[in-house]
């Protein structure tokens, strides 16, 4: 046996790490284990947006609750993650003016959550953010979103975490987790066994291939993000924007770091390869990408991208996770398949499922991501 | 297959007689090139209505460079030739073409990688100063535009190439302050054998240092580099280095050229999903072939400097036998006599090439001694001392890893100019050895892509 302790977390992304670092502010020892390198895959290439408006109004509780941690985080992680909290807005297009009242009807929602979020016309979008094109018909400002650097945030999560004792191993692929008695025991491809009384499987894509070890396959959809970033320019657009549209492909978001460069993402999705541990941007989606950025923000046709991007993320069919208890298992617990949308919330789900491993319970709501959801 | 698509990118030496070898067969091949005239940057052909003689842009080389570019000529009618066009990328069997704002995907069953090389740079504090060339923009700015990069010009570095512009611009009347070399002498004596194997280079090589020293020009060997000095105003104004003795020296320069050998462009290979494997001797990891140049992957064919650094020459022989193999892959041409005395050709050339590569070693433990406040990433400014803060911070020890943290190799260039000596770097520091920290992951586009690509409005 390579390892005892109380918890052993499958999955080194961000959910993963982050929740070994408020299990063992619940005095509980932790072994956190990673196929590769913490946080390479959905949590360290997706778009780092810290934004809470748009999601599903059963989240925000989920999303306040990351919030504050993402505002702490400089001081709870030693280390600086790039959190800047410099607005967030969603339009919508002239073509789909059907669009402004969900976006009302979602503000009015949402100010019952805590979340207060700011209607404008496109003219009125344009007099303040005037790199919007004339294609925006409205939009939705949300002033305490924004972003964060997701190459740093969960390995910093990560180190945080061993700084207070937990054990981190990377390039530990698992091949096998079964309950024996009242333990569960977990064999890494090299042979090393780790041993606790609870399992939390933190593993994105390759979540389902633990939980169906124990009689819970999940429908779960390898993808990977379409993410491209310019070269540096002055610093000028302090909100992250996006597009709020039924249509994949119209679907971008952008946002500008504080070094200069703009990130661009979204656009249709490309394939990603688990096995492979590969994800690849597929070419004609960089060019969807561009055109449709150019639809967004015109002015930012003057400038080249130098680098692409993809990773390898999970999706479920309802674009919600399964996160909360195994159905089937007393001491399995699941956070994965966040389906493109976990990095806001990251911190949030770390500390909830560190609650609920810890003391049993939570207040916030989780029931809409029960793994029975997907039972036969 | 009827028509069989061969896409070749580069009009460098290797493209130029690949194309040429598929012509005679029949065929007509695709030539996408990024430069505006072909002859790639070796060959490179000067702009319209300059009319400096061959002797006068290539010295020795004159004869092949012409060569080459009558092989060219003859063959610019039967084939498609695209200049300026960056291939940004590659899949599912179509690479991915910009001119300007015009976007194109173009369908291939071959394609032959002659995507030939850039500068080997070993990073010194102040090289980031407005001033500072690699050698092979130093000889760009010369062949093209018959320009001097400074008033007063120190070469350094280390290898052929280092001699050969110091000597161009020696010849086109620039005033040449000095030439250091930061490989001992002793090294070139003890490559003796291998550099045997071309009796005239080396001999070129040797008149080349004559002519230098008859110039006036001193040439330091086995020398240190300390700093290049300068402001961020003004730009560099000296120079300071250890002589092999140990003693520090200043000189005045307002432009230095620096350099050590060349790295393949292989990014190509890379995104076309080609296997890597390291290269001790030059502590590069380069794309697989088989001695014809065939990649991992099939139909892929990789010739010339973008596949390995073994010089013009070696190009010219390198690019036909890719197209010879591919064309006898596509069951064209069958294997001949003349594939036989091309492998053997390159064979001589990869012998030479391997006494280069000891005459003028790679001075790895100049990365490793950088001061913490030289400027190691210059795209992204970030220092020496950053990347190692990094590593001790975080405990990244592979290069994609360490680029992620650190932002070293994450700017304009992509890890061109730094990736090599951040991983020396890399290595010095963890203590491990250098294959070990892994290659920077290649990813598209190859070079900046506008975000207007594609825009016909």
């Amino acid at each position: 046996m390579s390892g005892a302790s109380d918890v052993i977390i499958v999955g080194g992304g961000l959910m993963g790490s982050s929740a070994a670092l408020f299990l063992r502010g619940h005095g509980m020892s932790v072994t956190l284990l990673e196929t590769d390198l913490i946080g390479r895959q959905a949590s360290g290439t997706n778009f780092g947006n810290v934004r809470r408006q748009g999601r599903a109004m059963h989240q925000l509780p989920l999303a306040n609750r990351a919030i504050a941690i993402w505002r702490k985080s400089r001081e709870l992680l030693g280390a600086d993650v790039e959190y800047l909290q410099s607005g967030h807005i969603r339009v919508c297009y002239r073509e789909r003016p059907e669009l402004v009242g969900a976006m009302e009807e979602y503000a009015d929602q949402a100010r019952h959550e805590g979340l207060d979020l700011e209607l404008l016309s496109g003219n009125a979008l344009r007099d303040k953010f005037p790199f919007l094109g004339a294609d925006v018909l409205a939009g939705s400002y949300s002033a305490t979103d924004g972003h964060a650097n997701p190459r740093l945030a969960a390995p910093a999560f990560a180190r945080a975490a061993q700084k207070l004792g937990a054990i981190v191993h990377e390039n530990t692929k698992i091949v096998d987790a079964q309950k024996l008695g009242e333990d569960f025991v977990v064999t890494a491809a090299d042979g090393r066994r780790f041993r606790a009384p609870i399992l939390l499987v933190t593993a994105g894509a390759w979540g389902n291939a633990l939980s169906s070890q124990f009689g819970e396959p999940v429908p779960i959809m390898p993808r990977g993000p379409n993410m491209s970033v310019t070269e540096p320019v002055p610093y000028a657009i302090l909100p992250a924007v996006g597009v709020m549209t039924p249509l994949e492909e119209e679907t971008v978001y952008f946002r500008q770091v504080a070094r200069g460069n703009i990130v661009l993402g979204g656009s249709t999705r490309g394939p990603s390869f688990p096995d492979a541990y590969r994800a690849y941007v597929l070419p004609q989606n960089t060019v969807s990408q561009l055109k449709q950025i150019r639809r967004l923000a015109p002015q930012l046709g003057k400038l080249n991208i130098i680098r692409v991007w993809s990773g390898i993320e999970g999706y479920l069919p309802d674009s919600q996770p399964v996160m909360g208890p195994s159905a089937t298992t007393s001491g399995l617990y699941y956070a994965f398949g966040f389906s493109g949308s976990g990095f806001q919330i990251g911190p949030g789900v770390g500390e909830t499922m560190a609650e609920i491993i810890a003391k049993g319970h939570t207040d916030i709501p989780i029931a809409p991501y029960s793994v029975a959801r997907f039972a036969q | 297959m009827a028509d069989p698509r061969i896409i070749i990118v580069g009009a460098g030496p290797a493209g130029v007689r690949a194309a040429e070898a598929c012509v005679q067969a029949g065929l007509r091949p695709t030539i996408i090139d990024e430069g505006r005239r072909d002859g790639g940057q070796i060959y490179r052909r000067q702009p319209d209505h300059f009319t400096r003689p061959y002797q006068k842009l290539y010295g020795t080389e004159a004869g092949r460079a012409q060569a080459v570019h009558q092989a060219f000529d003859a063959i610019r009618d039967r084939i498609d030739y695209r200049p300026e066009t960056l291939v940004w990328n590659i899949a599912d069997g179509h690479i991915w073409t910009a001119k300007a704002t015009a976007q194109e995907a173009l369908p291939f069953d071959v394609l032959i990688l002659c995507t030939g090389a850039t500068d080997r740079l070993m990073p010194v504090k102040g090289w980031n100063f407005a001033g500072a060339y690699s050698l092979g923009g130093a000889q760009v700015a010369l062949k093209s535009q018959a320009v001097s990069i400074g008033h007063r010009v120190v070469f350094m570095g280390s290898g052929p190439l280092l001699y050969l512009v110091a000597s161009q611009y020696v010849e086109a009347g620039a005033d040449v302050a000095a030439v250091l070399d930061t490989s001992p002498f002793t090294a070139r004596v003890k490559a003796l054998p291998d550099l045997l194997a071309m009796p005239s280079v080396l001999w070129n090589g040797v008149r080349l240092t004559q002519a230098l020293k008859r110039a006036g020009v001193a040439v330091h060997h086995g020398v240190t580099p300390v700093e290049i000095v300068g402001d961020p105003h003004d730009g560099l104004g000296g120079l300071r280095f250890r002589d092999r003795g140990g003693t520090e020296r200043r000189i005045a320069c307002d432009a230095v050229a620096m350099g050590h050998h060349l790295r393949p462009e292989a990014q190509l290979a890379d995104l076309a999903r080609c296997a890597f494997a390291f290269d001790p001797l030059t502590r590069q990891w380069l794309a697989e072939r088989d001695g014809d140049g065939r990649a991992s992957v099939a139909g892929i064919y990789l010739a010339g400097d973008g596949a390995k650094i073994l010089g013009a020459r070696s190009a010219e022989a390198s690019g036909r036998l890719a197209a010879l193999a591919a064309l006898a892959d596509l069951g064209l041409t069958s294997d001949t006599g003349e594939m036989e005395r091309l492998r053997g050709d390159v064979a001589t050339y990869a012998r030479f090439a391997r006494g280069l590569a000891r005459a003028f070693p790679w001075p790895a433990q100049q990365a490793a001694a950088l001061p913490d406040e030289a400027i190691l990433c210059r795209c992204e400014g970030v220092t020496a001392g950053d990347l190692r803060a990094v590593m001790r911070e975080t405990g990244a020890q592979e290069a994609n890893r360490a680029k992620a943290f650190s932002r070293v190799g994450m700017g304009r260039c992509q890890g061109r100019y730094c990736g090599l000596a951040a991983a020396e770097l890399i290595a010095a520091e963890a203590g491990i050895p250098i294959e070990q920290v892994g290659r920077l992951r290649g990813q598209a586009p190859v070079k900046p892509l506008t975000i207007a690509i594609g825009d016909d409005a």
